[in-house]
């Protein structure tokens, strides 16, 4: 005898993948990779306006124990060594969000020389979130597109391989 | 202090070792010789009617036309509320100055970024190594005939544009 | 990567009891959950107390001096926002008066003013998140959301002024972009009559609460001597007692019309020259630039706000050194032009640059709880370190 539907008062039923995701997308924490002026916007997001909070995004000082990773600023050269160290130390499943014009193609410093133009040169990105900087609004939507990636995800069937890192 | 008077007292000490009086503003000032920039400076700290205690900027410029770089010592006094500029010509291709940073605390770091985007030499300097640019930069980015390298540590340092025109 | 460059002693001493104890070598950064961008220290420690913490730099060097030279006079005037994002309008106005000194533009009335008023709100922008981040940094995380509050009604302003909330492009040469719109000198005031008590809370907060002075008083004492041997400007000179601000004593601008006092560090609850002074006199300007800001609202005289600048501005060769009071201080540009569209060479030093070289002579025998409160104290960002 199955019990499925016979209690309707009693039990929900829902498909395993879309309850895990569920849970995970709505716990997102987001490490702090505040590098330039996007940063101060990220700041502006957490903060009481544009509140990050309500979706569950807490932000964390280390890579140990965050599931997000925002690249919020112009990434030089030197930084990009340290930036492929801290997206190893993350744990999966890891994400990647690439915020503001700098992290995404290098932005309005592509003339300099000690720039690395854009992120994906280093670590696969999720979600480029365009702008100089974004806006809180923009960064909320950017990260709303990145729950409904992970709502999407399927866990029971073997995953594919992530996006390739464009060097 | 009129920087005219300034000049003048400057000429009597050292002589030729300074040069005319040129510029306008806070960058009126003169040449100074090389070889004895650090004893400029420290006179110009300690004399009691200058007592030029702040070293406002210490900039590096690249003249390639003249061949040389160019140090700019942008002094200033808070006591006196006094301006003056020192230039010394470094010859482009081994540019050495001897170091202020016994004379104010301040060039240490001003120092080391000269060095570091233009490659001046500072002799006596404590600790002279790159500050901005990684220790393995090949090259130094300020001059004007810099070449951007390709790639830095497997990383390429170009993107192609997807606005094809 | 690792500590390439930075050989450190290793001292292995023996304390009481025979037990052999060894210096610790650890390096902090370049990623760290304080707010102030990208630093990286590398700090010998014997436990908890620090040997000596040198400063690494140069994570954030977008090159923005060799980016003078290749994009042009009015080109450059977005990159000046990158200098020093969280006060970019002090950034744009030391850029638009050098290469108006170089070519001998004059301003007009009505534009100094919409420079002066963009200014001091900035200078409240900025010095918020100075404090909002030094309370976060301490351990307190409600000022600092006290802090991002406010600023957003500063975002709503400086949006309807200029378009942008934090990179603004306000400035140009020869004056400003765009003159204040209809009805908003109504919302600065009606923002200054609600921020005028905000600052009295954050003093019945954070200012005088017993753990914050704890904290703050007696770390970090910097001489008047050191300071200004050390180039060291702005807040954090003025904290060590050296009355010195470049809006009174070396005017530009409509600043000599105006009537203000220069908050200095009087040493009120620990040693003249410690965290704290510069953190109260910061809470001080604030109010300082709320009295500017309704002066200058009510003076404000009609006309254009730009002068007549050529597209194709060739400003005739020559050097200037042009100096504005920022709000992390002095901010000084020495510009060399040699007759074309593009700058020969622009220079610009910072105050947080001379404030991270300090960090190797104060941080001796402090807490590495301390080097944290430091850093928070000289309200370093690492932009204008590194340009």
């Amino acid at each position: 005898m199955s019990l499925i539907n016979t209690v309707p008062d009693m039990a929900l039923t829902a498909r395993v993948d879309d309850l895990l995701n569920w849970t995970r997308k709505s716990s997102v924490w987001y490490m702090m990779f505040g590098l330039a002026c996007c940063a101060i916007e990220m700041m502006q997001t957490g903060g009481p306006r544009a509140d990050l909070e309500r979706f569950g995004m807490a932000p964390r000082a280390t890579p140990r124990v965050s599931d997000v990773i925002i690249v919020s600023g112009t990434l030089t050269l030197k930084m990009a060594l340290r930036t492929k160290l801290l997206y190893d130390q993350m744990p999966d499943p890891k994400y990647v969000v690439s915020m503001g014009s700098c992290a995404n193609c290098g932005g309005l410093f592509q003339l300099a020389y000690s720039v690395c133009d854009g992120v994906d040169k280093v670590i696969p990105v999720d979600v480029y979130v365009p702008g100089c900087p974004p806006r809180p609004e923009a960064l909320t939507e950017g990260l709303v597109k990145l729950q409904q990636k992970i709502q999407q995800e399927k866990w029971l069937v073997r995953k594919t391989d992530p996006v390739g890192v464009r060097a | 202090m009129e920087a005219a008077s300034i000049h003048a007292r400057l000429r009597e000490r050292f002589g030729d070792a300074v040069g005319d009086l040129t510029g306008s503003g806070r960058t009126v000032g003169a040449t100074v010789e090389p070889a004895r920039i650090a004893e400029v400076a420290a006179w110009l700290r300690r004399e009691p009617a200058l007592l030029f205690d702040c070293l406002s900027t210490l900039a590096g410029v690249d003249y390639p036309k003249r061949s040389v770089i160019q140090v700019v010592y942008v002094l200033y006094s808070y006591r006196l509320r006094h301006w003056l500029t020192l230039r010394v010509d470094a010859p482009r291709d081994d540019p050495r100055v001897p170091t202020v940073t016994g004379v104010w605390s301040a060039a240490d770091w001003q120092e080391r970024e000269a060095f570091d985007l233009l490659g001046v030499q500072f002799e006596g300097h404590p600790d002279l190594r790159r500050i901005l640019m990684p220790e393995d930069w090949p090259g130094h980015p300020l001059r004007k005939d810099f070449v951007e390298p390709q790639e830095y540590h497997g990383i390429s340092t170009s993107r192609e544009s997807l606005l094809k025109a | 990567m690792g500590l390439a460059g930075f050989e450190v002693e290793v001292q292995r001493r023996v304390a009481g009891g025979g037990v052999v104890t060894e210096d610790m070598t650890l390096s902090m950064g370049p990623q760290h959950p304080s707010t102030h961008g990208v630093l990286r220290f590398v700090v010998r420690a014997d436990g908890e107390v620090m040997k000596e913490a040198i400063p690494d730099i140069g994570y954030l060097h977008r090159s923005i001096e060799k980016i003078a030279e290749k994009v042009g006079w009015h080109g450059f005037i977005p990159y000046t926002d990158r200098v020093d994002y969280v006060a970019a309008m002090f950034c744009n106005h030391g850029w638009a008066r050098a290469a108006e000194t170089l070519g001998g533009v004059e301003v007009p009335k009505r534009g100094e003013y919409c420079r002066v008023i963009a200014d001091e709100l900035c200078r409240i922008h900025s010095h918020l998140l100075g404090v909002g981040s030094m309370a976060m940094d301490i351990g307190a995380f409600t000022p600092f959301t006290h802090a991002i509050r406010e600023r957003e009604y500063l975002n709503d302003l400086f949006e309807e002024l200029c378009g942008a909330r934090l990179t603004f492009h306000y400035m140009r040469i020869g004056g400003v972009g765009w003159d204040l719109p209809p009805g908003w000198s109504d919302k600065v005031l009606h923002f200054l009559d609600r921020f005028e008590p905000i600052v009295e809370e954050y003093d019945r907060l954070i200012s005088y609460n017993k753990i914050f002075v704890e904290r703050l008083a007696n770390v970090a004492i910097i001489s008047p001597q050191d300071a200004v041997d050390y180039n060291l400007v702005g807040p954090n000179l003025r904290g060590s007692g050296v009355s010195y601000d470049v809006r009174r004593d070396d005017p530009y601008s409509v600043y000599p019309e105006l009537e203000f006092d220069v908050p200095v560090g009087r040493g009120e609850v620990g040693t003249l020259g410690d965290c704290f002074d510069r953190y109260i006199v910061r809470m001080r300007e604030m109010q300082q630039s709320c009295r500017i800001l309704r002066q200058c609202l009510r003076q404000i005289p009609d006309g254009p706000v730009i002068a007549k600048v050529p597209r194709n501005f060739k400003p005739p060769a020559g050097d200037c050194y042009v100096r504005v009071e920022s709000a992390r201080g002095d901010m000084g540009w020495y510009v060399v032009s040699d007759g074309t569209a593009f700058p020969h060479r622009c220079k610009i030093r910072t105050g947080s640059f001379a404030a991270i070289s300090m960090i190797p002579l104060v941080s001796r025998n402090l807490m590495i709880a301390d080097l944290v409160a430091v850093i928070a104290s000289f309200d370093l960002v690492a932009p204008e370190i590194d340009r």
